[in-house]
């Protein structure tokens, strides 16, 4: 098994458990947390995959560097929007919807 | 000097630059600002459109001069410049709506007008991208612009609709991202071009996981049956121009990354499994349409009507053939339903602004007080329905007509059974405002709806029925450049 299969096979782990834990969990900062881990998940698929025959693909980091300026603005969205729903409602849950 | 002036570049460019000056101006300066902004959009999505359509060809742009693989690609053809037509088409009479809806609240407005111009770029970013990666970027860009509208109210309602969004949508475009990683790791590029010919039905077991994940994903993003249970709580909760932006136009984006990936390169994985979104599309026309029919509150009654309408949208995959009849399909709906939906919410925030209850009981005897706003309802629910001569109506009757030349019989039964289902819903809200009279102290309300309200609804309403009369040149548009 090649180093890169071995990072990509990680990476798949990390994203299952990553959206399991978006899914399945209730506290919003294991949520967020989860998240975190389902984008480093990806990221390692895409920076193993990429290797060929040893040699280092620059296009997948420059992703990669992307995909991480994203996943920050995202986790800093979920941040504010978690802080706000605690100053109003003092849960770190979701109240249940109501269905009408 | 021309290539300064490309309208593919300006098309991103410039909500950028107002999102983040009206940011700076603060919201009265601001949407000034940002309603110029949308107008000159418009004015280069009519002028793109006629390019594409009198040419026949996609129209190209290398930013800043740089081509693929090395560089950023954008390209527009038919269904591009149709979608982005549709989606300035929708936003300026909004933003109009915007500025007399949030005249009285400058609380809300202080957010409004930069994240509706981030909303915008990513849009159109998303419609002009050339390469799965930048569409990942650009769907994450929608996302979280879109998130941030539905929690700019700032009430706890609000917030959780936001958070509940947030995370679908990022499980969403989490999905596709795994997925752009094992196309990336089987074929070493991204560019949907250069993939297109690479893929074929014998492909690597990793690429169909990605074809899956990346389909999977963004279904969820388009809330299809049955990953609809975050749309309601967001396009329901959030303010009027808000759920009109989202339901209009968001959910479309998602559809549309769907279609040009069904279409493009993963054409050879997806022909034995084309009945699913049919299956799945249907389920959600019959589902949304019941929730619509029993929806207590009207906004929510409205985005009910948006899943069972997006369910419309799914059932054209079994039917893509080489007649181009389902895709014209698609592409009518997709338009229709933009428009018709934009004015039903809009007309419905009105009403809501005037009565100051947003139940479906409360429209009780608003039809001698708004008849503009209630006029625009109908008018949209016509479309929605699929009655002659509205867009709805030449969507429904290409779909049906599709279905019958590959005699797909229980197609045609659901889509007549989601137009009479349609009725109902749109009927419960008009027998409410014609026929039964307001209850006491109501009555005397003399507050009246401003007129900047009722008349956007009402524009978007008319254009979406005298859409059909106009369908001719949609339709030619389409065309352009949708084939292999």
């Amino acid at each position: 098994m090649s180093t890169g299969l071995i990072f990509a096979g990680t990476g798949a782990i990390l994203f299952a458990m990553g959206v399991a834990g978006v899914m399945l969990l209730a506290h919003l900062l294991r949520r967020i947390l989860a998240f975190n881990l389902m984008g480093s998940g990806a990221f390692l698929i895409l920076i193993g995959l990429a290797q060929r025959a040893g040699l280092v693909d620059p296009v997948p980091q420059a992703m990669v560097l992307t995909g991480i300026v994203v996943s920050v603005a995202a986790t800093a969205l979920a941040l504010a929007l978690t802080r706000r729903l605690h100053k109003l409602t003092g849960a770190y849950t979701l109240p249940a919807t109501r269905d009408d | 000097m021309t290539e300064f002036f490309d309208p593919l570049a300006w098309l991103i460019l410039l909500p950028l630059f107002w999102a983040s000056g009206a940011f700076l101006l603060g919201p009265t300066r601001g949407a000034r600002l940002a309603i110029v902004g949308v107008a000159a959009q418009l004015w280069l999505a009519i002028d793109l459109a006629v390019k594409v359509g009198d040419g026949g060809t996609a129209i190209r742009h290398a930013v800043g001069g740089w081509g693929a693989p090395l560089g950023i690609d954008l390209i527009a053809d038919g269904l591009a410049a149709a979608m982005l037509l549709l989606t300035h088409m929708v936003a300026l009479p909004l933003l109009l709506y915007a500025r007399g809806y949030f005249a009285a609240d400058a609380s809300v407005a202080r957010y409004f007008w930069p994240l509706s111009g981030f909303l915008l770029a990513g849009l159109n970013a998303l419609f002009l991208a050339a390469d799965l990666f930048n569409l990942y970027v650009t769907l994450e860009i929608v996302g979280l612009a879109a998130v941030g509208l539905v929690a700019a109210g700032g009430n706890a309602t609000q917030i959780a609709a936001g958070l509940r969004y947030l995370f679908a949508t990022l499980i969403g475009s989490g999905m596709y991202l795994l997925g752009v990683a094992l196309i990336y790791g089987a074929y070493g590029t991204v560019s949907i071009a250069t993939l297109t010919p690479l893929i074929n039905a014998s492909a690597a077991s990793a690429v169909w996981i990605a074809a899956a994940l990346m389909l999977l994903g963004l279904m969820l993003k388009t809330a299809l049956f049955p990953f609809h249970y975050w749309l309601p709580p967001a396009h329901g909760g959030a303010p009027a121009p808000v759920s009109a932006l989202l339901s209009a136009l968001v959910v479309k984006a998602s559809f549309y990354l769907i279609l040009r990936l069904w279409l493009g390169p993963f054409a050879p994985l997806t022909g034995t499994i084309a009945w699913l979104p049919a299956l799945l599309g249907s389920a959600a026309i019959l589902w949304g349409s019941w929730q619509a029919i029993r929806a207590v509150r009207l906004k929510m009654l409205v985005a009910y009507s948006t899943i069972a309408q997006l369910g419309y949208l799914f059932l054209i995959f079994p039917l893509l053939g080489p007649d181009g009849l389902a895709l014209q399909a698609g592409g009518m709906q997709v338009v229709a339903h933009g428009l018709a939906k934009a004015a039903m919410f809009a007309a419905a925030g009105a009403m809501i602004h005037v009565t100051g209850r947003d139940a479906v009981a409360d429209v009780a005897g608003v039809a001698s007080r708004m008849p503009v706003s209630l006029f625009a309802f109908a008018l949209a629910g016509v479309t929605l329905m699929g009655l002659p001569p509205s867009g709805g109506f030449l969507a429904k009757w290409l779909l049906i007509d599709a279905a019958l030349t590959q005699g797909q019989w229980w197609l045609v039964a659901v889509i007549i059974a989601g137009g009479l289902l349609a009725a109902i819903y749109v009927f419960r809200v008009l027998r409410q405002a014609f026929l039964v009279p307001a209850q006491g102290e109501r009555r005397h309300l003399s507050h009246r709806a401003p007129p900047l309200l009722e008349w956007t609804a009402f524009t978007l309403a008319a254009a979406s029925v005298l859409l059909g009369l106009r369908g001719v040149d949609l339709l030619r548009l389409l065309a352009v450049g949708s084939g292999p």
